[in-house]
């Protein structure tokens, strides 16, 4: 771990700094004291409790598929808020009594094209967008530290190899390139989540692999490393022991802001038909179903705004934290701290 | 100089044949069965018809014979002639679009060249110029608020801003529609009288002497490129002002300012110039971008492009044509990426010694 002197070693480190690090823990402060990154992590904190209390806030008519909206009909007209539930109405959520004294479960946000409910859309769009989010960014990082601790650890031949086949990966345009394994992935596998997240997974692991390069290629002459090879640690045990812990931290930030980037792509998929199945609770499934009624958006505005809405503050909360982060690790701006 | 384009030249056809590897690559996931149905015009009736199909197109060959003959074509065992072969033009055929892929693009390509033709100079010039001002006043009102800015519009997914923008400015107030052209427009510019020279029809519409038909499609153009342009002034706006700040600081900039030069010759002359090299590199990727069709947004407008008819193939899992979009933009990003280089070497003597 890095000497405890970089931070001018004037006061004693308390026990979280002792077992993260100095720079890890000056980060994590960082978070937690700037104005915007708390903002981000309260609205962060709130979508939390949105995606956990799901099922007591819009309780799925079938508890063995829930993600599936449950529909109203069939009719394209979208029907506005505060309709009532003509049929088939899932159970009554335990909060609508006390607070609306009646016994009879509306459209609170209204319905879609098709008559899907868009309350329980956005609610069970929360997690579905947190599932994805953190799934893609997690494996797309594997992937990532696999390929650019190799590429960075051994250098020659593997290192240039490697490169070039990121580099040609890079090449396809991302939402083209997801388009393509979407298209291939959906006949195999049928309409679900995870022919997208394959795809997205499959495009994004290639920024992390350089950044974990650079990152590891700048710590990997330092003095620590070069006593632990002299002592005779297998190479594998201080790319793991020692060098990742302190090259990790850039990568942190970096995919914190991308699993909102990750929701947004995937909801881009959804919307341009070639992610979810139709009817899966997903906000850029929901925004899709606004398509068929863009000369009368004026009227029926909902159907935009509440699923984009979720979106917007979803991304930007995770925008917020990681931008913090960003600043935090910043040495100019450091320096003013 | 010299050295270093030759370098960047001669990596060109290598990262081309690894895209190509890579296409063909996902194409072979597909069984011989399937990618009958995907490359095949005649419908088998019968089980040995579907096997003299395969045979004949070779979808059951060794990988590398496929790929080299997907390549440069093949010899119709039946017909005697070659056909196919992506270095022969012939990128497959499009069920979506029913006309060979490659007319498909050649149809498409005007409409998104005319969009990104016309968003480039707003999102650059307007972009480096809020970033470049945020700087200047930097901590002010005006820093405060364009960060602000910047991030949200980070946040904000195209098609949501698009639909918000449509919402606004078609449904409720009915200035901008979504498409290309109103419908007396098109029925202009696909009749006789009408030569497309360059196939940007606002620049046809004039040379037609057709001012009217240019103004119905810039009316139409006016939403796609302000969706396009506020998400890259975000990301523009960002960069511009931290590379803005950071040469702000430099002993030049402070040495400029102790001889006594005003502070907008400090700014305009000095720290300008070398403040926006990294920023000529992000513009250079921003025009790759837009050149690759901006595939939600023209969905969410209905704008005829590359894009949205790859999305509609897409959704219509019609794989050939999404290859052959994308082997045909993979082709364009690495050709305007070179360009980003030689341009980046042109500005930066630093970069050459590299």
């Amino acid at each position: 771990m890095e000497r405890v002197g970089a931070g001018g070693g004037r006061r004693h480190p308390g026990r979280l700094e002792r077992l993260i690090g100095p720079e890890n823990y000056r980060s994590l402060r960082g978070i937690v004291s700037t104005p915007s990154s708390v903002a981000g992590l309260v609205l962060l904190a709130v979508f939390g409790v949105v995606a956990l209390a799901a099922p007591l806030i819009c309780p799925p008519p079938d508890p063995s598929d829930p993600y599936h909206i449950p529909r109203d009909g069939f009719s394209p007209h979208p029907r506005p808020m505060m309709s009532p539930w003509r049929r088939n109405p899932p159970p009554l959520p335990v909060w609508w009594k006390p607070i609306m004294k009646s016994d009879s479960w509306v459209h609170v946000l209204g319905t879609a094209s098709g008559q899907w409910d868009i309350l329980y859309g956005v609610v069970w769009g929360t997690r579905t967008a947190f599932k994805v989010g953190i799934l893609i960014t997690l494996v797309a990082v594997s992937i990532g530290l696999v390929v650019g601790s190799l590429a960075a650890f051994y250098g020659g031949w593997v290192d240039n190899l490697l490169m070039r086949t990121v580099d040609i990966f890079m090449t396809l345009p991302f939402l083209m390139a997801a388009l393509i394994m979407a298209a291939i992935l959906v006949p195999r596998m049928g309409r679900s989540i995870v022919p997208a997240t394959i795809a997205l997974t499959a495009f994004g692991w290639m920024t992390y692999a350089r950044l974990i390069r650079g990152d590891i290629l700048s710590v990997k002459e330092r003095e620590y490393v070069l006593a632990a090879r002299v002592v005779g640690v297998p190479d594998l045990r201080i790319l793991v022991r020692h060098i990742l812990p302190n090259a990790i931290f850039p990568t942190f930030v970096f995919a914190s802001m991308d699993i909102g980037s990750c929701v947004l792509s995937f909801a881009g998929l959804s919307f341009l038909g070639v992610g979810t199945e139709v009817g899966y609770a997903d906000w850029g499934q929901l925004l899709s179903f606004s398509r068929s009624w863009l000369t009368n958006l004026a009227e029926y505005w909902y159907i935009v705004v509440w699923p984009g809405l979720f979106l917007v503050l979803f991304c930007l909360s995770w925008n917020l934290i990681g931008d913090a982060l960003r600043d935090t690790l910043d040495p100019r701006l450091r320096a003013a701290r | 100089m010299t050295g270093y384009i030759v370098r960047r030249l001669l990596l060109v056809p290598l990262l081309l044949l690894g895209v190509t590897v890579l296409i063909f690559g996902m194409l072979q996931f597909l069984s011989p069965v399937e990618r009958s149905a995907l490359y095949v015009r005649d419908v088998p009736h019968t089980e040995a018809a579907l096997d003299g199909i395969i045979k004949r197109y070779g979808l059951d060959d060794p990988p590398h014979i496929q790929y080299w003959h997907w390549l440069v074509g093949r010899k119709d065992s039946v017909s005697g002639e070659r056909v196919g072969g992506i270095l022969r033009g012939d990128l497959g055929y499009s069920r979506v679009g029913s006309q060979p892929v490659a007319d498909l693009i050649r149809q498409r390509f005007p409409a998104t060249l005319e969009l990104a033709l016309w968003s480039v100079g707003p999102i650059i010039v307007v972009g480096v110029w809020l970033g470049i001002l945020a700087a200047v006043h930097h901590n002010g009102w005006f820093d405060q608020l364009a960060r602000v800015f910047s991030i949200v519009g980070w946040s904000f997914p195209v098609f949501v801003f698009g639909l918000m923008v449509l919402m606004l400015f078609y449904a409720k107030l009915g200035w901008f529609p979504p498409g290309r052209m109103s419908d007396w427009a098109a029925g202009v510019v696909f009749s006789e009288g009408f030569t497309r020279f360059t196939g940007l029809l606002t620049i046809d519409g004039l040379l037609n002497g057709r001012l009217d038909v240019s103004l119905d499609v810039l009316r139409h153009l006016v939403l796609p490129v302000i969706t396009l342009s506020y998400l890259n002034w975000a990301l523009l706006l960002r960069v511009t002002r931290s590379s803005m700040l950071e040469t702000l600081g430099q002993e030049y900039v402070v040495t400029a300012r102790a001889k006594g030069l005003r502070e907008s010759v400090v700014v305009n002359r000095h720290a300008r110039p070398n403040a926006l090299i990294p920023v000529a590199t992000l513009a250079g990727f921003t025009v790759i971008q837009l050149l690759n069709g901006v595939v939600i947004t023209e969905t969410v407008f209905n704008y005829p492009g590359i894009g949205s008819a790859a999305a509609t193939a897409a959704s219509q899992l019609d794989v050939v044509t999404v290859l052959g979009f994308a082997l045909f933009n993979g082709a364009i990003l690495v050709v305007t990426n070179l360009g980003v280089d030689v341009m980046y070497a042109v500005i930066d003597p630093r970069v050459r010694l590299a």
